[in-house]
């Protein structure tokens, strides 16, 4: 039987309705139409999926669609403000940070969500907080370049 | 109309420029769209049913239950995938595809079902009774080479006793004789080596959406390589037209390889079929690592003669290569590339390739190289430990150059290793000082590159700006050194280039995306597309001018023209000529097919320093250079992603990426939790060098250099486990039990 | 399936103990949805426990420590005042998964999958940590080695479910630490860990507790462990004594992650490895 969820995301008023056995990341993608969210494993293991909740960074797809009822979500799509990209978003383009891409919109999610909590991380801080979004294009060399270079543009 | 391909040695206005990508803006709003990003209305969810058994007969299928669950709206099994005029020479796709009778890895399809949603899809699959009866299994490539092994595909016979085999090929390369060779030699290592199974591992599952109606014509959005190849296999299978499957290449998340080949897609369009009714099959990562197309484990011996002065006499390999439980040539293709960077009198190398109770292989960036390179690039280190000599000057001493004859057949142009090499010896990386537990190596590597089957199309827009369309899918970048090329050719400003890959419907054939073909080939038609615009582009300004075509050049992106007699002409810009095309002949448009000829070979040289825990195994890379030949770097950026991107999953493969198999044939690590591939924090910075040594035969010098980068790491680190801890490792994954191990047996 | 999501801890007991089907208590959910994503579980019954205040929050004090149930690694991680009495329990906490995982991962679900590679549980033991527990039947309080039986099993009656984690006083002289055993340098699950609480006098090490993880079917608490390093300065006599005894407690599988060999052989290193981190965050060294 559906549950009728009320949320927000990215600010906007979000409402659906979802089998209660359902991912969060299913209910974005296949009912809220966000497809930013990408699944790559489904089980916690590659970050595709990251998301905010409340305001804390996690995998979508570790998180029941019913339990975003009253919280607030945050996605990929949420990052630029208006036709203004993000810093992040623009220093990937900059760095070429990104092959195929598939992998980018996690990456900026969990990378905000860092330079958020910690606006002047080293190499290894960076590397760490990054553990759990996998790419398999980049060998995250370039990645790395440009979350080091939208720290120092957002520290002004 | 014939070009002239030879490389021109010109000077480059826009190619070689860091310029941003055309898709990057959609890419990190979340705005792109991949495989599972479509939707239609009353889309089906199509799922699956896959044997968990590694070998058994299938005695029945009762897919009744499932049938009659409301909500299901079709239900597929290899009855319903019939053997017809067009598929018949693809049986063993088809047969992979969905199993037939007989389930031969674990994961095998044996049904699958389309229904409203997810959840009646996944109770279907349930209620599909399977009756299985197991047969005995093998998944090691040396013991379904032993005599009593089971069978794994009854029709493949040995070519003297006639008896039924798992080795269904023997290839042979090389020159020479190496008995006389060997007699030679002053020093001769001789070695085995081991590596286990690995997958491309793409972050984006298969998935795709496909729409067929009872009157064969219909379309499918993927996630492909290629999806004209797509199109023509499933139109194939399905006994479909060609022309009357439209077939649209999402964005791709990662392939290497991996993506070149159908697995659910005609699963997809069958049901879709027989109910008329779109239907979205998204693999699960279970179902990815268990069932789509893996690379080969391996077993390979090699033995390398050489003088004391460093000069090799002979060298000789042979390579086991499974290749699941389908025939294929994985190992032929080793045995060509082992000793392709050495400048050799006398080699021989001998592939086997075998059928084991594991998925079918599929191709996996420079495939097969790689495992020939761990096995060829440790000994060649064993080898010069054993003269005295420097493992780089071994190498140098040996490299093959222009004019050598490749241990495979051809000879070789210009080529890279030589100077790769060199570079590589005078690197900075090859001077820093190590610390304790730390230690460097270095190995080489190789890759033939292809061209093949492509069509470009140039059409300019009223305003002037111009649409590039290309049919090679864009892997890493494609896009934009495509545009880059386009701008230089037409002498316009990058930003004036829109290049988008267009559906099976908008160009002629174009080959997949492999073989690093993606920007030599499609690059080479986009020369040529663009010539043939600017000859229609003379052909207007002569209009407007009212001038011999003859006397029209074209030059830094306008018309002008030529001879004293015109001097009262100004020059007509692109924008001008197109704004007026109504007038002169309607739109402007150039156009290109070619079979893409040529492809240069590329060599690389690794540097690696590794820092080994003597009391735990545990090994992490520290330092990292890849230094390769790139003919000519469109754009720098993408070409030094290849670079770091093949070496990441190179530095996995040998540290830590298999597929564990149990005792009763089951994959037992089909997830990223355990299987391993490279987190942010394992890797440091990777430096990246790109030497340009000119490809003759294509008018930049353009050489394929995705694949190269994955073929050094394997014995680069191998090396550099051995200067560390001071153990030689011949099983890939070096993995810490591994490596802890070698250390204890050695003390 | 149903999901409900009650606010107090007894409405989340009663309706555990009520559910004639499969019941599930849903903290962070890094388990139970992998598990139900594999098919493996398939719950009549989700009881998230995220909204029962009584669940929330850190509370330390010279007098011992609590942790409510719901609360997050990613929480734990910003208690400074936790994070410098019981850096062992934190540091293991925050090493299970990424960032993300982090973000919902909670001490309470890591030791109720039952799990033999449970980071945080040998942290926990070595501390002394104890569960507090609401039931049908009333409260009850329990150390945290008495809660896993077996792989997956658990000594919680039916309609049991933990409301909070309690730490005792720290003390003077007192240092944990946590280590475990990866391939890669995160995202692994422990291939064999050690978790290590310390009391030091002097320089002298007064007691300790050494557990270790991923080398038997549930957590291993080594009291000839401990008592190989009582009463030392930790010198490498000591240590030695440390690493056979945690060698020779180990009763580990082969799997896909390690073989026997291994971890007998690397419960050692870390242990004395281990030690000395706590025995310097003691004030020992």
């Amino acid at each position: 039987m559906a549950v009728l969820v009320s949320t927000t995301v990215n600010g906007d008023p979000v409402e659906f309705a979802c089998p209660e056995d359902e991912t969060l990341l299913d209910s974005l993608r296949n009912r809220a139409g966000l497809t930013g969210v990408k699944e790559g494993c489904g089980t916690g293991d590659c970050g595709a999926c990251s998301i905010t909740l409340d305001g804390r960074l996690i995998c979508s797809c570790l998180v029941l669609g019913v339990e975003a009822n009253g919280r607030e979500v945050g996605t990929v799509e949420g990052l630029s403000d208006g036709s203004n990209l993000h810093p992040l978003q623009e220093q990937f383009i900059e760095h070429a940070a990104l092959q195929c891409g598939v992998c980018t919109p996690g990456f900026l999610v969990a990378a905000n969500a860092l330079l958020t909590r910690n606006p002047d991380p080293d190499e290894q801080e960076i590397r760490y907080a990054l553990a759990g979004n996998l790419c398999r294009c980049t060998g995250y060399d370039k990645i790395v370049r440009a979350v080091q270079a939208a720290a120092a543009e957002m520290r002004g | 109309m014939q070009h002239d391909t030879s490389f021109t040695d010109q000077a480059f206005k826009v190619v070689g420029t860091r310029v941003n990508r055309p898709d990057g803006v959609d890419k990190v709003t979340g705005r792109a769209r991949y495989g599972a990003d479509a939707f239609a209305p009353g889309q089906l969810v199509g799922l699956v049913l896959r044997s968990p058994h590694a070998h058994a007969t299938i005695k029945s299928i009762d897919t009744s239950a499932a049938e009659a669950l409301p909500g299901v709206k079709a239900v597929l099994t290899a009855d319903d995938l019939p053997e017809n005029e067009t598929n018949k020479g693809m049986m063993d796709i088809l047969e992979n595809c969905m199993a037939r009778g007989r389930a031969l890895y674990d994961g095998h399809a044996v049904a699958a079902v389309a229904a409203i949603d997810n959840q009646t899809a996944r109770k279907a699959l349930k209620l599909i009774k399977v009756d299985y009866e197991l047969l005995p299994h093998v998944t090691d490539v040396d013991a379904a080479m032993q005599p009593g092994a089971p069978i794994v595909q009854p029709t493949v016979l040995d070519r003297e006793t006639k008896e039924p085999t798992n080795v269904s090929r023997v290839s042979e390369f090389g020159h020479g004789d190496i008995d006389a060779g060997f007699a030679e030699a002053d020093v001769i290592v001789e070695k085995s080596y081991k590596t286990e199974q690995t997958h491309q591992g793409y972050i984006e599952p298969h998935a795709c959406l496909a729409s067929l109606g009872p009157d064969g014509s219909g379309e499918m959005w993927v996630t492909t390589q290629g999806h004209f190849v797509f199109r023509n296999i499933c139109a194939a299978l399905l006994g479909l037209d060609i022309a009357k499957l439209k077939v649209t290449a999402s964005e791709i998340g990662g392939g290497f390889g991996g993506k070149t080949h159908v697995w659910a897609e005609p699963l997809a369009l069958a049901m879709s079929r027989k109910c008329n009714r779109p239907v979205k099959l998204v693999m699960t990562r279970d179902e990815v690592f268990r069932a789509t197309g893996p690379t080969c484990s391996t077993s390979v011996d090699v033995k390398i003669g050489a003088k004391k002065d460093g000069t090799i006499t002979a060298a000789y390999a042979a390579l086991r290569y499974q290749n699941g439980a389908f025939q294929a040539t994985w190992g032929m293709l080793g045995a060509m590339t082992s000793f392709a960077c050495y400048d050799l009198a006398n080699v021989k190398t001998v592939g086997y390739d075998v059928i084991v109770n594991r998925p079918k292989v599929a191709a996996y960036r420079a495939p097969s190289a790689p495992m020939a390179a761990f096995g060829v690039e440790s000994t060649m280190d064993l080898v010069a430990a054993e003269i005295g000599m420097d493992a780089v000057d071994f190498r140098i001493k040996n490299a093959a150059k222009e004019g050598t004859r490749a241990s495979y057949g051809p000879t070789y142009g210009p080529i890279g290793i030589g100077p790769t090499l060199d570079a590589a010896k005078n690197h900075a990386h090859m001077k820093a000082p190590l610390g304790k537990n730390q230690g460097r190596g270095m190995a080489c590597g190789f890759w033939f590159n292809f061209g093949g089957q492509t069509c470009t199309d140039i059409n300019i827009g009223i305003d002037g700006s111009i649409t590039l369309t290309v049919g090679t899918v864009d892997v890493g970048g494609s896009r934009a050194s495509l545009s880059l090329i386009a701008a230089e050719e037409l002498g316009v400003a990058y930003e004036t280039i829109k290049a988008s890959v267009a559906d099976t419907t908008s160009l002629g054939h174009n080959d997949m995306t492999e073989g690093s073909r993606g920007t030599f080939s499609s690059g080479m038609a986009t020369i040529f597309a663009a010539r043939n615009t600017i000859e229609v582009l003379k052909e207007r300004a002569a209009k407007m001018w009212d001038i011999p075509v003859e006397e029209v050049a074209w030059e830094d992106g306008e018309a002008s023209p030529v001879g004293d007699q015109h001097s009262n002409l100004t020059p007509l810009s692109l924008k001008e000529i197109a704004a007026k095309s109504p007038n002169t002949g309607g739109p402007i448009a150039g156009h290109n097919e070619v079979v893409a000829d040529g492809a240069g070979v590329s060599f690389a040289s690794h540097i690696c320093d590794v820092e080994v825990d003597p009391e735990t195994g545990s090994t992490r890379v520290i330092r990292y250079t890849v230094i390769q030949d790139a003919g000519k770097a469109i754009h720098p950026d993408y070409v030094e992603g290849q670079f770091q991107g093949g070496a990441a999953q190179g530095i996995g493969w040998a540290l830590n990426e298999e597929y564990i198999y149990g005792d009763d044939g089951t994959l037992q690590n089909a997830g990223f939790l355990d299987y391993r591939i490279p987190v942010c924090s394992d890797l440091p910075f990777i430096d990246t060098q790109i030497l340009e040594i000119p490809n003759p035969n294509h008018p930049y010098g353009v050489r394929g250099v995705g694949e190269t980068s994955i073929v050094p790491p394997l014995a680069a680190i191998g090396n550099a486990v051995s200067n560390a801890a001071g153990v030689r490792m011949t099983h890939v994954p070096m993995s810490p039990p591994r490596i802890l191990k070698a250390i204890e047996d050695a003390s | 399936m149903r999901f409900e999501s009650p606010t107090t801890t007894q409405e989340a007991a009663a309706l555990l103990a009520g559910e004639s089907g499969s019941a599930h208590v849903l903290a962070g959910g890094t388990d139970l949805l992998v598990r139900m994503k594999a098919g493996m579980t398939e719950p009549d019954l989700v009881v998230d426990i995220k909204r029962i205040p009584s669940m929330q929050g850190i509370e330390t004090s010279d007098s011992g420590c609590r942790i409510g149930a719901a609360v997050s690694g990613a929480e734990m991680n910003e208690s400074d005042a936790l994070k410098s009495l019981w850096p062992g329990v934190v540091e293991a906490t925050n090493l299970i998964g990424s960032d993300q995982i982090q973000g919902r991962a909670t001490m309470a679900g890591n030791l109720c999958n039952g799990s033999p590679a449970a980071d945080s549980v040998p942290a926990m033991i070595a501390a002394s940590a104890e569960v507090q527990i609401v039931g049908p039947a009333g409260s009850r309080t329990a150390p945290v080695q008495d809660i896993v039986t077996g792989p997956g099993q658990l000594s919680l009656a039916k309609g049991e479910v933990i409301e909070a984690i309690t730490l005792p006083a720290r003390g003077a002289g007192g240092g944990d630490a946590y280590l475990r055993f990866i391939p890669r340098t995160e995202m692994d699950i422990a291939v064999v860990s050690a978790g290590i609480n310390l009391t030091v006098d002097g320089g002298t090490i007064t007691s300790a507790r050494v557990c270790l993880g991923a080398v038997a079917p549930t957590a291993v608490l080594v009291p000839d462990g401990a008592a190989a390093i009582v009463g030392s300065k930790l010198d490498d006599a000591a240590l030695a004594a440390l690493a056979a005894a945690c060698s020779a407690a180990c009763n580990p599988i082969d799997d896909k992650r390690g073989t026997i060999e291994y971890r007998t052989k690397v419960a050692g290193v870390l242990a004395k490895r281990a030690a000395l981190i706590a025995f310097e965050r003691a004030g020992g060294a």
